[in-house]
Parts: structure tokens; sequence; C-alpha cells
């Protein structure tokens, strides 16, 4: 079922595919930086590194996103999913600016500005795209088609 | 405790590699998942009539779906090995703004969405919006 406009739950389902993917990336960055550099010849021990607190923490945020961005992408475009992820970055850098007291330099305001335009650009148009449903007259043209062929 | 710092940056060649590794895989993997949840339909209904289970069953019996998170999978080990060489103010605005273009054009040319100029216009917004936020 296409739907033009979200309901209530469909925005928390998007509110929970920004929010959750930041957080995660940035868990495995920290989690990252703890490490030596690990090789190509050594890539496995990208394998045990996925037991370790922050990356953990990371995983189990990216898996509450991954589920609610396969929910959104049942029932909206992914050229309408994907800059909603990205408003994602805004909610942590306004969360760093007013309850961590971090500086925002004039750059990164204007990158708020920009994703937070762009966001409510794609959020004012239509979901998913609406393919036109067969005719019935379609069908019965093809159906004769197929008799006078195989007659 | 310290956090350790890394330890040089890589050339441009070797960055500009992992970093398309990070955008080809995922991209891959992004419309292939696109793919197979349009193919099983809106979650929300099929929950509401089979329950939780049968949309775990809708979602796990879907061969797209496993193309898709194996792309994924090859795209997170991707970003693990690129953080482990380079730091996240650089990867993570590269990849995730580039990213956002090659799906919207990967969307048109694939999964055949209706890509238009709002969207191309809020694809290129948010993607200098995340160089510039991240950068």
């Amino acid at each position: 079922m296409a739907h033009a406009r979200l309901t209530p739950r469909q925005y928390l389902i998007l509110g929970l595919v920004s929010l959750c993917a930041p957080l995660g990336d940035t868990c495995l960055s920290r989690g990252m930086t703890g490490f030596p550099d690990i090789t190509l010849a050594h890539s496995a021990t990208l394998f045990t590194v996925v037991f370790t607190p922050w990356i953990a923490l990371g995983i189990a945020l990216l898996i509450v996103f991954f589920a609610s961005y396969l929910t959104a992408l049942s029932w909206a475009d992914l050229t309408f999913v994907l800059p909603a992820t990205a408003f994602g970055n805004v909610i942590v850098a306004l969360f760093a600016r007013f309850f961590l007291h971090e500086t925002i330099s004039l750059e990164r305001w204007a990158g708020i500005v920009l994703i937070t335009v762009g966001v409510g650009f794609v959020a004012h148009g239509p979901s998913l795209t609406v393919r036109p449903a067969i005719q019935p007259e379609t069908l019965v043209e093809a159906a004769n088609t197929h008799k006078e062929q195989a007659g | 405790m310290m956090i350790p710092s890394p330890s040089p940056q890589p050339g441009f060649w070797a960055a500009t590699a992992m970093i398309a590794a990070i955008i080809l895989t995922s991209t891959a993997g992004e419309v292939l998942t696109a793919a197979a949840m349009k193919s099983i339909g809106d979650l929300d209904e099929i929950r509401a009539r089979s329950g939780l289970k049968g949309a775990f069953r809708a979602v796990f019996t879907c061969p797209l779906f496993f193309a898709g998170v194996s792309f994924l999978a090859l795209a997170f080990f991707s970003l693990l090995f690129a953080l482990n060489h380079m730091n996240l103010s650089l990867v993570a605005p590269a990849s995730a703004s580039l990213t956002l273009v090659t799906n919207a054009i990967a969307g048109k040319i694939f999964l055949k969405e209706n890509v238009d100029r709002r969207r191309w216009a809020s694809a290129m917004l948010v993607c200098v919006g995340v160089y510039l936020l991240a950068h």
C-alpha cells in the first residue's frame, strides 16, 4: 500500500533510523581507535574485535537501526529513507551543542541547515513511487493476443 | 583511559580505495535490500496479518535480502578497516555523503524510483551538509 503521508508511528521508525546509525558509528569509531593497525594480511582480527564492549554496543545500536531501516524500506522509497538517516547527524550535533556544551563551528551550522532543508524537501514529497496498476482490459487484450498466437 | 592516537594517515590512493570500497559495497547492499523489502511488501501490514513470526518469515525467506545483507556486511568490515587506518572525520563524511549520491543514481536505474528534482536537490543538499557537518 502506498503511503503519500506518513503516520506518527512511521515517523517514529524514521527517528530510530536517524538516531541509531550515527550513535552506532560513533561507538565503532571509539572502539576501533583503541586497536593497533590491522593489515590485510591479518584481516581475520576484524572478527575478534566485535566482542569488545564499544564495538558490541555499536553493533547493538546498528541492529536497532537495521530493523527500523528494513521496516521503513517496506513502505517508502530508498531515496526517501536515506536523507532521513542523515538527519541523525544533525541530532547528534545539536545534542553535543546543547547538552555537552561543545562549540559548533560556522561550517557545521551550515551543514546542519543544509541537511535540515534537504530532509524537509524530501519529506514534503510522496514517500513511495506509485506505479500504475495493470488495468483488467490490458490483461484481456494480452490473453486474446496469446490465444491468437497459439491458434 | 588513554585513547591511543592513530598511526600516520594512508596516502591519497589508499584512502580513495578504502572509501570507494565502502561506497560500492554499501550502495549494492542498500539497493538489494530495498529491492527485497519492496518485493516482500509493507512489514506493518504483514505483522498485523500474520504476527511478528510472519514478518520474520517473510524477510528471512527472501534471497534478495541475504544478497543485500552480504554486501552490507562487506561494507561494515570495509568501514572497520578504514576506521582503523583513517580518522572518523574523514571516513564518515566522505563515505556517507557520496553514498547518498550513488544511492540516488542506483535507485533511479535499478529500483525505477521516481527520483524527481525535489529528491535530487535533497540528495545534493544532504550530501554537502553531511560533508560540512562531519568534516
